[in-house]
């Protein structure tokens, strides 16, 4: 390790940077924030910032960098703040991160850069998500958001299909390198996952309308209300003079369990609650149109972070309880730590190690409980997580009027529907190279969740890194 | 920004809307949908298109008021504009020629059975229009429907135009009149699709319906339009709308579209509002 580490620093002065205690990030208090939408980590001071970034030692070969998805500078960008130049760090983030202000709260540092850091393998490793943020959110609130340059015209043009965060990645990178960018997104607005999915109190909608914008004063042609595959299918697009595709359509349908009582009033998918809620802000319902049940009892099955993301929301539409069944036990949950820690906070009741087995309804069809079997902890099971187990004669009821499903999504059919020469796998997704985002069909690119099933944004971001590269050469050499 | 080119009062509380669509003109089939969403703070709803004029760039919607979203729509003429129109959605109607097809509307959805009666005649079908409406007043677009028909029989509830009784009624003496019958299309209230669904049963004729549930996205990511059919969960957006009314789980249907009925009261009278949102901004949730 010793030699990766920078030396031109002083070892004094190292050592001192490594023993610095971390910043602190200021939060809306829970008791507090189950009240509103706001956003709950209240961000870095300036002050904050640069006490936070003096504890980077500045390693020469970084692997905060290796661990980043979207290779950011991170050291470089650290050192902007640290000089106290906060707008030249959001715009060094910017040159490889479309998106710096979501990044900085969504992306699960705590997996990637921060895992990697070397301050953190004998003390709390740098917060590089805080800093990312704090970077990004300066620039945006004093007014001074530059809009990268872009390389010279080459006269070509390609299409994006879908703007959630691998197809405004791609629409970033490759209007940068100089070629004409239409974005096809199918929703009213761009963003995707970001704008229906991911909680306005984890990410405030107005931060990513804001880079959506700074796309599109880089040039970005941004068409909303346009479904590839039913008004033009992708050879269609190609015909009409774009050299190249990239898609990426995300999630699709949600997975439901099949069990008896699913379909009634009540029992929603994630995705469905949360569009509602986000996208459509039926949280201020009827100032806005669409309503969503405000459940008394809500209970929220499964145990990612869209679990988390809709147990949460939950929590701010005014519930008796919300309970969150999971059938493995806390150590098993595949949700973020920091999102787990915040639910707790707010009073999610989790019922660990139970499944449902059926939703009861009354005679309007609307639900009034569900019941749960408890489970135990058997043999590894492919994954290398303990399977779980029924005990059986374990049943019990729990009240509910709202249960939110989710348990991930199967994948979105139209574009398979409609270009058959674009190899899926037998779950619908499309088969993109990991390291090119090439699919079978020449000229057309795959990333994020349509490819991958269900991962997570900066995933979905680096899937567009990769793919705009490989475009890019493409549209200069030809060769598939 | 979708300008509405013309509008015509079909009955009462039901219009007929042109709208400026040109790619969604282009591409329409019989059969397919839009999801359309008024403004800032609407919400999205679908709606079959009922016609499209390429030439012309428009598409052709027919809204019955009923909830807050289609109150504010008919309240819009000429000239207005809706803020976000989506489409086309869901599979075209299968054409083809199948022989004798009886295509059934009731009330509104008469005019969502029309396209799909000019494509089966014009696909060489001998078509047997049957539509229903409460009463004479209520009845829309019968000489259009009477072009795209072999035969059109009228039937109203209340006895004020044609056959006093209900569609069903018409289509099983059509059927025990020996007719041979290879398809029968069936759009309208719940209630009446499953009822003509029920009268073909026996006699195993193939029977297709379109269904209308609550959608959010449209697209096939929300999960929100989900229906039962053949013991299945279908998604009416992507796998839809239209299905086998024999197989489909219409008392289900019925229940979850009713989920809002209380939302839907507080969203027309505006006066009674706050009281969800005014416990979410005080936090007293007791």
């Amino acid at each position: 390790m010793k030699e990766e580490i920078v030396a031109d620093m002083d070892p004094k002065e190292m050592k001192a940077r490594m023993k610095m205690p971390r910043q602190p990030m200021g939060e809306q208090d829970a008791k507090e924030r189950v009240k509103n939408f706001y956003e709950v980590p209240l961000g870095y001071t300036p002050e904050q910032a640069i006490a936070e970034a003096k504890r980077c030692i500045q390693c020469k070969k970084p692997l905060c960098v290796a661990g980043c998805p979207v290779g950011i500078d991170i050291p470089w960008f650290i050192r902007l703040i640290e000089e106290g130049k906060f707008v030249e760090a959001a715009r060094k983030l910017k040159e490889t991160n479309a998106l710096p202000a979501v990044c900085g709260r969504v992306c699960p540092q705590e997996d990637q850069c921060e895992l990697v850091c070397i301050v953190g393998k004998k003390n709390e490793p740098v917060a590089i998500g805080r800093l990312e943020k704090f970077a990004a959110d300066y620039e945006r609130e004093h007014g001074e958001v530059s809009v990268p340059d872009a390389a010279k015209s080459t006269g070509k043009k390609i299409a994006v299909v879908g703007g959630g965060p691998a197809g405004l990645t791609v629409a970033g990178d490759m209007v940068k390198k100089g070629h004409s960018v239409t974005v096809f997104e199918a929703l009213h607005t761009p963003g995707g996952v970001l704008m229906y999915g991911i909680p306005e109190f984890r990410l405030p909608k107005k931060i990513v309308s804001a880079e959506v914008d700074c796309l599109a004063k880089m040039g970005v042609d941004f068409q909303c209300n346009s479904v590839v595959g039913k008004l033009d299918t992708i050879d269609e697009l190609i015909a009409d003079g774009y050299e190249a595709v990239f898609i990426g359509s995300g999630a699709g349908l949600p997975y439901f369990m099949n069990i008896p009582g699913e379909n009634l009033i009540g029992v929603y998918s994630a995705n469905e609650y949360l569009t509602r809620v986000n996208l459509m802000k039926a949280y201020q319902f009827p100032e806005y149109d669409t309503p969503v049940i405000r459940g008394r009892h809500v209970v929220v099955v499964g145990g990612g972070n869209t679990a988390m993301d809709a147990a949460r929301t939950a929590l701010r539409l005014c519930p008796k309880t919300v309970s969150l069944v999971y059938r493995r036990s806390r150590e098993e949950l595949p949700a973020r730590e920091e999102e787990v820690h915040h639910a707790e906070e707010e009073g999610l009741d989790f019922q660990l190690l139970r499944n449902p087995v059926r939703f009861i309804g009354d005679e309007d069809g609307r639900l009034i409980a569900v019941e749960c079997v408890k489970m135990e902890l058997g043999e590894p099971d492919d994954s290398g997580r303990r399977r779980p187990v029924v005990i059986e004669g374990s049943e019990y009821q729990l009240e509910c009027d709202v249960a939110i499903i989710s348990i991930g999504n199967g994948a979105n059919p139209l574009i398979p529907q409609t270009s058959p020469d674009i190899n899926v796998n037998k779950w619908g997704n499309i088969l993109g190279d990991p390291e090119t985002g090439r699919t079978s069909k020449k000229g057309v690119f795959a990333g994020g969740d349509i490819v991958r099933g269900g991962a997570t944004v900066i995933l979905a971001m680096g899937d567009g890194r990769k793919a705009a590269d490989s475009m890019d050469e493409y549209l200069k050499d030809g060769k598939w | 920004m979708y300008e509405i080119t013309e509008k015509r009062d079909l009955a009462h509380r039901v219009s007929l809307f042109k709208i400026k669509a040109p790619r969604i003109a282009k591409k329409r089939k019989a059969g397919q949908f839009i999801v359309l969403r008024l403004d800032e703070h609407g919400e999205r709803i679908p709606l079959t298109i009922v016609d499209s004029d390429n030439e012309a760039g428009t598409i052709t919607i027919v809204v019955q008021e009923v909830g807050r979203t289609s109150s504010l729509l008919c309240q819009k003429g000429k000239g207005d504009t809706i803020l976000d129109v989506v489409g086309p959605l869901g599979k075209p109607t299968h054409i083809e020629n199948f022989g004798t097809a009886v295509c059934v509307g009731g009330g509104i959805g008469t005019a969502v059975v029309l396209p799909i009666s000019v494509a089966l005649k014009g696909a060489g079908n001998e078509v047997l229009s049957i539509v229903g409406a409460r009463n004479k007043d209520l009845l829309i677009l019968e000489d259009e429907i009477t072009e795209a028909s072999t035969k059109l029989h009228v039937t109203t509830d209340d006895g004020s135009y044609g056959h006093h009784g209900f569609v069903t009624s018409v289509l099983e003496d059509l059927i025990k009149d020996g007719r041979k019958i290879d398809i029968v299309i069936a759009i309208g209230p719940v209630p009446m699709m499953k009822a003509v669904a029920e009268v073909t049963r026996p006699y195993g004729i193939k029977t297709l319906v379109s269904l209308n549930p609550i959608m959010v996205d449209g697209t096939g990511m929300c999960g929100a339009c989900r229906v039962t059919v053949g013991g299945k969960n279908q998604f009416v957006c992507v796998d839809g709308p239209e299905f086998d009314g024999h197989e489909v789980d219409f008392k289900e249907l019925v229940l979850r579209n009713r989920s809002y009925l209380k939302e839907e009261r507080i969203a027309i009278e505006e006066a009674t509002y706050h009281e969800g949102t005014k416990c979410y901004e005080r936090g007293d949730c007791s």
